[in-house]
């Protein structure tokens, strides 16, 4: 049988919830305990930056952008998850 | 869209000299015609900028409309009766008479015509609507740059995804800065093959669960979204892979959406394989078809992604090249897995 069998519904849950795990991640109590704060990446203007600092650059980036929408849409998907199961 | 709005401007243009002079003897029948005139004005100017009096004609058409049945009003000068030609010559007489007896050809016909006219003027707007939102989102012509395929391409392309240890140059082509079409270059990616491929597998799925008596038209959609759901997660690792390796290349997600549908020619094979000739077959095709997509993806990926590696070129390889090797290689490795895991189920 079909193992995983996927919806394009699961790939939407899927990407919500993963978009809210890199949200939640706190900069000041987290991420600068484990060395990936974003003062210690962005050192020198080089060329190459190198994966962990394109890794900080795109957990900071993905916070301040999605932070509002991402308000939005897990207020909608709570209210169609309460309504309709 | 444009031929049915070119077709249907047809009969509008054509009926037109025959709606002044019943839209006067018009005036005096039912007031069926309610929607259309506070907005026919607009629309016709919008959908024919080039007829002048429309604006003035529809002007005039509500201002009888809404004079009330009495009185049959005097032909004003805007109403050319010259185009009156082929016209309806009980239409000019006694208005109430003339009502009575083409009652069914002056209602259907005008009402036809203004209905024609507002669907079309509707149309319009709608397509100028929705060409703005799509815009918004995806760029059209380079959509279309992808589908612009002819047979041979095809045929060539088909063979060279099964059989890519013979070819010798895979560079892309550029004419001027852009990337030649794929009718001009057999290497150029293109949409066309990986979504007739994507129908063509969901199609030998439902064969292939129908063999084994397991099959329903729910299990066909699931198939459908689950292969197209592997896909965009193949592309989106893909494009999270590329950006942290910080490669500059001028892959498009399209781009990559293009390679990863390659696979679903080798799926096809593989299923084939395995309804022909049992399980055996299966896991020959498999490792052929394997083989013969990873060795392409690793050509084309390498091509695309290291520029540098042009033998006339002066570049120096730089220490992302090894982050890019790794993400050919990791791409390439990943297209049996998926492969397997999207068509084991389908061959007991």
């Amino acid at each position: 049988a079909a193992a995983m069998a996927f919806t394009l519904y699961a790939l939407l849950q899927a990407a919500l919830l993963f978009v809210n795990a890199i949200a939640v991640l706190h900069e000041e109590r987290f991420l600068r305990n484990v060395g990936w704060g974003t003062e210690q990446g962005i050192g020198g203007f080089g060329e190459e930056p190198g994966i962990k600092a394109q890794l900080m650059n795109l957990i900071r980036s993905v916070r301040t952008v999605m932070r509002v929408p991402l308000i939005a849409v897990n207020s909608i998907t709570i209210v169609l998850l309460l309504l309709f199961g | 869209g444009d031929v049915a709005a070119a077709g249907s401007q047809g009969p509008v243009r054509g009926a037109r000299s025959e709606r002044p002079a019943r839209e006067s003897a018009r005036a005096g029948g039912p007031q069926l015609i309610v929607i259309p005139t506070h907005k026919a004005p607009r629309g016709w100017a919008r959908a024919e900028p080039a007829m002048a009096y429309h604006q003035g004609y529809g002007g005039q058409g509500s201002k009888h409309r809404g004079r009330g049945p009495l009185v049959p009003p005097a032909p004003d000068p805007h109403q050319l009766f010259d185009d009156t030609s082929a016209g309806f010559p009980h239409a000019q007489g006694t208005p109430g008479s003339g009502i009575d007896m083409g009652f069914n050809t002056l209602l259907a016909d005008p009402m036809a015509n203004v209905a024609v006219a507002y669907g079309s003027s509707i149309a319009s707007q709608g397509k100028d609507i929705v060409h703005k939102e799509i815009h918004r989102f995806m760029s059209v012509n380079r959509l279309k740059y992808f589908f612009a395929v002819d047979t041979a391409y095809v045929t060539k392309k088909l063979a060279l995804l099964l059989f890519p240890y013979a070819h010798q140059n895979w560079e892309v082509r550029y004419s001027r800065d852009t990337p030649l079409t794929p009718r001009q270059d057999i290497n150029a990616p293109d949409l066309y093959i990986p979504s007739m491929a994507f129908i063509t597998y969901i199609l030998l799925a439902g064969i292939a669960l129908g063999l084994q008596q397991r099959f329903s038209p729910e299990v066909l959609g699931m198939c459908a979204s689950t292969a197209f759901v592997w896909v965009v997660i193949e592309v989106l690792a893909l494009l999270l892979s590329l950006y942290l390796v910080t490669v500059q290349s001028d892959l498009t997600a399209f781009d990559l959406l293009a390679y990863s549908g390659y696979k679903y020619v080798g799926m096809i094979l593989a299923v084939l394989g395995g309804l022909l000739f049992g399980s055996d077959g299966y896991y020959v095709a498999l490792a052929w078809t394997s083989c013969a997509l990873m060795y392409f993806l690793a050509r084309s990926l390498r091509m695309k992604l290291h520029p540098s590696l042009v033998p006339d070129g002066m570049g120096h390889p730089r220490g992302a090249g090894r982050g890019q090797t790794y993400v050919t290689l990791g791409a390439a490795a990943c297209q049996p897995l998926i492969v397997y895991w999207l068509t084991f189920h389908l061959v007991r």
